[in-house]
């Protein structure tokens, strides 16, 4: 089969896989089956959703290595926007269901809980990302276009951080994603090195 | 009129989705291969998925519970309640599971009978009441209160129990006894979340609480052992637990096994695990942030779903500040938290 066809079929799989549940979320919350606290339930998923795609957009560069498939690389964009799609629905979701547009209220609490300051961190980063994602923008920044995307790495530490504050006493889960995002990040130890010493020289 | 015009709105029996079909239509969703979906972008890591595209129809509850005999509440019945199957359905008892919904579907075969309930420590006549006891002993009230969780959501419960003042009087408290604690059953066979860390969601069993014997001896402290006239499912507490409507839902400690008098305040669980966060006296205060979250509203779960606008701003006490503001006068709220 040709790569071209692998990405194809691959990427309408990522569609499905990420639109279906993302769909069925809202159709069960409609209908009110989503338990006595559907507003939790909602945030709960998409942030779990979220975490997940993230993991897996910085998956693809490893597993590409080790398999020797170029191919997949091709997919991480399409990955990083649904994480996106996910963060966006995430923050939403808290700001119409949980402050119910109360905007000094969101501001407040954006301002004063510390695990919401840094997902709102996060959140303006991975903005950063989404936009810059576009082919004409890709183009015209040149090299800094992989020093903004090289952001990532200190997504995914915001990122699990803001769930490790964010549970009362669950910690399996938070310190679970914390483990699987260093194995990922250590990928690119040598990289992720020398982007800290040129920062510091 | 021979010719019969159905009205609109009447279905015809050929719209109704026949019932197996609807019983079955996760499973037939699950056969047309979208399995893997779900899982893999949310709830990977737990055990149920939250959206409930895989789990069961409404939450199976097959404990059988008993009809009981009470007087009603005849004070609060205009209280919008939480629907009975939500209050049974959505619960923090880490016991069975520390997932909002694994309670109900994790204790189903809880054993209440027999049990012990044992009261002793500093009073003049030490008893233990057993299964039939809680039910039989003290005459059955319906209470109609608000359950303020400390995670800022609440629910409205009609509850049936008896005071505690009224199982305190009868084993006549010393002049030592200043304080009231509580246990739940410790049993590893049964509560799987005491069994396992990751699942017991990182407390240490058995579960504890405590009051101060003023708070025990206030008129509004319930012993329940059931609700929406019904003794009490397992998730909820069963066979009997405390309620303090004008404190944080984990003060209201389920499955109590032992009720201790003491001299001295008694540890508490959260307030072990998190001291900066879950005080002992854990009163509904909106003036008091949680460190990590506002205190000052709550999402009111009642009927209604994502859409309906249920925050509602938290008051002083839960609403119960004419009955119990007495008990803290004096005392600086925002240190006794």
């Amino acid at each position: 089969m040709k790569n071209e066809a692998k990405v194809y079929i691959l990427k309408v799989l990522i569609h499905l896989a990420s639109l279906i549940p993302l769909v069925n979320l809202y159709f069960l919350a409609f209908q009110d089956e989503l338990g006595a606290d559907p507003v939790e339930s909602v945030i709960h998923f998409t942030g779990i959703g979220a975490l997940n795609l993230l993991l897996l957009t910085l998956c693809v560069t490893p597993v590409a290595k080790v398999t020797k498939q170029g191919f997949l690389l091709q997919t991480r964009r399409l990955l990083g926007l649904y994480a996106y799609t996910y963060a966006l629905f995430h923050l939403f979701n808290f700001l119409a269901f949980e402050v119910q547009f109360d905007g000094a209220l969101f501001l407040g609490e954006v301002i004063k809980r510390p695990y919401i300051t840094v997902g709102m961190a996060a959140f303006l980063l991975l903005t950063a990302l989404a936009i810059t994602s576009i082919n004409k923008l890709k183009r015209k920044m040149g090299k800094s276009w992989q020093r903004l995307h090289n952001a990532n790495y200190l997504i995914i530490i915001l990122v699990t951080i803001h769930f490790y504050w964010s549970v009362k006493s669950e910690l399996t889960s938070p310190l679970f994603y914390f483990a699987i995002a260093i194995i990922l990040l250590l990928f690119r130890y040598q990289k992720i090195r020398r982007i800290v010493k040129n920062k510091f020289s | 009129m021979l010719i019969k015009i159905p009205a609109k709105n009447i279905l015809k029996d050929s719209n109704i989705t026949d019932e197996s079909v609807y019983l079955e239509r996760r499973s037939l969703l699950k056969k047309m291969g979208f399995l893997g979906a779900g899982a893999l972008m949310s709830s990977a890591i737990t055990t149920n998925a939250k959206a409930g595209f895989f789990s069961n129809d409404e939450a199976q509850a097959s404990f059988q519970t008993k009809a009981l005999n009470y007087s009603k509440d005849t004070l609060n019945q205009t209280l919008l309640k939480t629907p009975e199957q939500k209050v049974i359905s959505h619960n923090n008892f880490y016991e069975f599971g520390a997932q909002k919904d694994q309670p109900i579907a994790l204790s189903q075969d809880f054993d209440v009978d027999p049990w012990q309930l044992k009261i002793s420590g500093e009073c003049d006549n030490p008893i233990t009441l057993d299964y039939a006891d809680l039910t039989k002993m003290f005459p059955l009230e319906e209470r109609i209160y608000r359950l303020r969780c400390v995670e800022a959501w609440s629910m409205v419960i009609p509850w049936v129990g008896f005071s505690l003042a009224s199982l305190l009087k009868k084993v006549a408290p010393n002049s030592r006894a200043k304080y009231v604690a509580f246990e739940t059953l410790y049993d590893p066979n049964q509560m799987p979340g005491q069994a396992d860390k990751r699942l017991g969601g990182g407390i240490t069993f058995p579960y504890m609480e405590g009051l101060r014997i003023d708070e025990a001896m206030n008129p509004l402290t319930l012993m329940s052992v059931g609700l929406y006239g019904k003794t009490l499912p397992p998730q909820n507490g069963a066979p009997i637990r405390l309620v303090v409507p004008w404190k944080y839902g984990f003060k209201s400690i389920k499955s109590i096994v032992a009720i201790k008098l003491l001299e001295h305040q008694p540890p508490t669980t959260w307030n072990k695990l998190a001291s900066k966060e879950y005080g002992f006296y854990a009163n509904v205060n909106p003036k008091h942030d949680h460190p990590r979250w506002s205190q000052a509203s709550e999402r009111h779960i009642t009927t209604g779903g994502l859409f309906s606008r249920n925050r509602i701003p938290t008051l002083p006490f839960n609403g119960y500040g004419e009955e119990v503001a007495d008990l803290y006068k004096g005392m600086d709220l925002s240190t006794n938290y």
